[in-house]
């Protein structure tokens, strides 16, 4: 079983066969599901010795057993339930690119990504999955002997956020699945973040832990007592190095205060408060306190026979903490300001561009529904998406959004079989870049479109292992819409609806994105020069 | 307007499948999705519009063509968006039987119920039944979508009786309680008319062999994803053999998704009253009627 062979780079034993070998050593290597197997014998071996699984392992939703697994510093990477299931850490790395463009790098989460969010400083980007657990990855800055690899994203801590829970009350089970992850700004030592299913938030602390105490007068290092009769003198407990762990503990649970399902959170900038909104309340709550939360806005109608929207996404400014927007699924944006009054339910201003008449179709309710909401990093502007397109808004005017890019305008055609499908409820998220210059949002067949606001210019790319490969430029793509298809062009009908990217996140400060398809996190970066 | 030209399905295929995922999201995990199950109620909403405007225009040709509705017999296809409609009244009670879950159920309505066939339409709540034996010659196409719910019909005793029995809806099929989700108010809806209806409705139909073509036009049955061409075949035997029981299986619904579609007819079953505009009356058919039930989809929507 063991062979001879250990990674150059991080001296780990490597038994699998040789062609895994050589990707490993090349330091990026994509497994499907049919070789996790495999993976298993090879991943005990070499998991006691190190901690940081070197390993650009992507595995693709899978979890297996540690099966008498001594799993003491060696999985703290990665395992913080080591009782039943495991995720094994994959390791991501970004290789620039010696020309233009970015250059991919391969990493694969287990289950299906519903979330991806970097932190306030980019050092990590956190995703979470349907089976409800969270995956945060950390930036590191490669070594210098190495200058081609400017930085890496490792996993750092996985943990089980959320799990399925059973509404006896009405026989509803609730899904697991992480619907949005928040980061709070940090304010000292450890890592706190807010994650969501449809109806529980909860606050994590995510801490890092690199000394043990050593040296106890009446405890063993294993943890039993000491007979006193044995203990001759005294000594004081030194603080000794170990191995970096890293631990999520929940810290706050905000259960029991959403009917419906919740889509959104939002952590206010004052620091104290977040929002979270559901179909139709948005409720405030204070990060301390976890048994009470004001209700902020609540459009449910008296009568619900009159209900025409619902809320489908909601922020905070990132500037001023009184002001608030929420989506609905007309079409619409309102913009709260919490001192007006209690209860929002008056907007202080509406957003909403008047319906194209021409464009009427029996489907037009459902594609002009928002599906995220994005504020500028500056707080002027408000960025929209809807099915087809996104939309940016002035927060001065109302009437109209000042910018508006069509994703993919070939679709309005296919809408029908879309609906079919299913395709045409996809919820696309949206993002801005650090200076607020360019903005991203997802599409089909992996897709993934980047809007430049200065330049006017846009751009659609690929996120597949295919097309992707470590220092490679990443080439533009173009959808063909009709009459004679180009080289190279893919025309729609050849377009597969089933491989969508719904999340995608920009760093706050570089040209990082980190790009979500159904099981895989891709993260691009800028060349370096 | 809406531009129905991009589309490749026609109104009525739409809105069977829109009722199909309403019937799918029941069951899904996670609970009902309120944003999906709006968005698909205005998919519907739109296409009943469609569907209705394109009626209307159908039944002013018709009007046109008088004499040939008279010779026409044999049944070729079914349409279960008829004009023909319950009254106003039989609507009002509808709804608010099943917004209060008082007795005065939809099985009640009785009375007013216009004499035509409703045949089908199992998804539409086939609300009222034909009463009695005399018809006017129907100059509507019929249509059977959800014949499951026939399948679940009472024995073919219950078929002999209830044309004998008006309106009386004495025998209860189903129960259906919604749960409001907010006020966590229980709603029992008595349906078990609108089931009876549906049977009847079909076998009458069958019996009668009713429908009719418009010279003008021959609408094709056009099933949605759950039917098949064989089913036509085998609609078109049953009315010939004239059986008593419905026979037509559907594929891929067991049993119990029959009893689900039931209950889903009846919920929607008061709503769906609205979708059928009365018969006699052309100007009467305003969109205030129509449209009014669009509520009612909404709440049996959300009553889940």
């Amino acid at each position: 079983m063991d062979s001879d062979f250990s990674c150059s780079r991080c001296g780990c034993p490597d038994n699998r066969d040789p062609l895994q070998q050589s990707l490993h050593s090349a330091r990026w290597l994509m497994m499907d599901r049919g070789s996790v197997n495999n993976i298993t014998m090879s991943v005990k071996a070499y998991a006691v010795k190190n901690t940081d699984f070197c390993l650009c392992l992507c595995l693709p939703s899978f979890y297996f057993k540690w099966v008498g697994q001594n799993d003491t510093h060696a999985t703290n990477r990665c395992l913080q339930n080591a009782a039943l299931l495991s995720v094994l850490s994959a390791k991501l790395r970004l290789v620039a690119a010696p020309q233009e463009m970015q250059l991919i790098f391969l990493g694969a989460k287990p289950d299906i990504i519903s979330t991806v969010e970097f932190n306030h400083t980019g050092e990590l980007l956190a995703t979470g999955d349907k089976g409800g657990r969270v995956v945060i990855f950390q930036q590191e800055i490669e070594n210098k002997n190495q200058p081609q690899f400017r930085s890496e994203y490792n996993v750092y801590s996985t943990f089980q956020s959320h799990e399925p829970e059973f509404d006896y009350l009405k026989s509803l089970e609730i899904e697991e699945k992480i619907n949005k992850i928040r980061w709070l700004p940090q304010k000292n030592a450890a890592q706190f973040l807010l994650s969501t299913n449809d109806k529980t938030i909860k606050l994590w602390k995510i801490s890092e832990r690199d000394k043990r105490p050593e040296g106890y007068n009446l405890k063993e290092e294993d943890g039993r007592y000491k007979d006193p009769n044995t203990i001759t003198g005294l000594r004081v407990p030194v603080l000794i190095p170990m191995d970096l762990m890293v631990e999520a503990s929940p810290r706050r649970v905000f259960a029991n205060a959403h009917t419906y399902h919740i889509n959104s959170i939002s952590v206010n900038s004052d620091d104290e408060t977040y929002l979270s909104a559901d179909d139709l309340r948005i409720n405030l709550w204070n990060l301390e306190i976890t048994d009470r939360s004001f209700n902020i806005v609540d459009i449910k109608p008296a009568n619900m026979e009159e209900l025409t929207e619902v809320i489908t996404a909601a922020e905070f400014h990132p500037l001023q903490c009184n002001t608030f927007v929420y989506s609905s699924s007309k079409g619409t944006i309102r913009l709260c300001d919490m001192r007006a009054s209690a209860l929002c339910d008056k907007h202080s201003k509406l957003f909403e561009e008047p319906e194209d008449p021409s464009n009427r179709s029996f489907f037009s309710e459902i594609i002009s529904s928002i599906s995220d909401v994005k504020f500028s990093h500056n707080g002027r502007y408000m960025m929209t998406r809807d099915y087809l397109s996104v939309k940016i808004w002035d927060l001065n005017m109302e009437s109209r959004p000042v910018e508006t890019y069509q994703v993919h305008e070939y679709l309005r055609s296919k809408l029908c079989s879309l609906y079919e499908n299913d395709c045409i409820f996809d919820k696309f998220e949206c993002c801005w870049n650090g200076d607020d210059s360019v903005v991203m949002t997802g599409s089909y067949n992996n897709f993934f479109r980047m809007f430049d606001r200065g330049q006017r210019r846009d751009m659609t790319l690929e996120a597949s292992r295919e097309n992707s490969k470590p220092m490679q430029v990443l080439k533009p793509r173009k959808v063909c819409a009709g009459g004679k298809r180009k080289k190279d062009e893919i025309s729609v009908d050849s377009l597969d609806f089933n491989k969508k990217i719904l999340h995608t996140a920009w760093h706050p400060q570089d040209n990082i994105i980190a790009v979500a398809t159904t099981n895989n996190l891709y993260i691009f970066q800028d060349k370096v020069n | 307007m809406i531009n129905t030209m991009e589309c490749a399905v026609d109104a009525q295929s739409l809105i069977s499948i829109s009722l199909m995922k309403i019937h799918n999201s029941r069951t899904q995990r996670g609970g009902i999705k309120l944003h999906q199950n709006l968005l698909l109620s205005y998919v519907l909403r739109n296409a009943r519009q469609v569907y209705v405007k394109e009626k209307y225009a159908e039944i002013y040709r018709m009007q046109q063509y008088e004499e040939v509705m008279a010779v026409c017999n044999e049944i070729q296809e079914l349409d279960p968006l008829d004009v023909d409609a319950e009254d106003a009244e039989d609507e009002e009670q509808a709804r608010r039987a099943a917004r209060c879950g008082d007795e005065a159920s939809p099985c009640h309505r009785g009375g007013g119920a216009p004499t035509h066939g409703r045949a089908a339409a199992a998804l539409f709540g086939c609300s009222s039944a034909p009463e009695d034996g005399s018809r006017e010659p129907d100059p509507y196409y019929y249509y059977y979508y959800y014949r499951s719910c026939c399948m679940e019909a009472p024995p073919a005793s219950h078929c002999e009786q209830l044309p004998a029995s008006t309106g009386t809806g004495t025998q209860h099929c189903n129960k259906t309680t919604v749960l409001d989700l907010d006020t966590h108010v229980v709603t029992t809806v008595e349906n078990g008319y609108l089931h009876q209806d549906c049977c009847r409705c079909g076998y009458d139909a069958l019996q009668r062999g009713q429908g009719a073509q418009s010279a003008a036009r021959k609408r094709k049955v056009e099933f949605s994803c759950c039917a098949s061409e064989e089913e036509v075949e085998e609609l078109q035997d049953c009315k010939r053999a004239k059986r008593e029981e419905s026979s037509c299986s559907f594929p891929g619904l067991d049993y119990t998704d029959t009893s689900n579609i039931s209950n889903l007819i009846s919920i929607f079953g008061s709503g769906f009253s609205g979708l059928l505009s009365r018969h006699a009356d052309l100007e009467q058919v305003c969109s205030q009627q129509v449209l009014a039930s669009l509520g009612a989809w909404t709440r049996a929507i959300v009553a889940f």
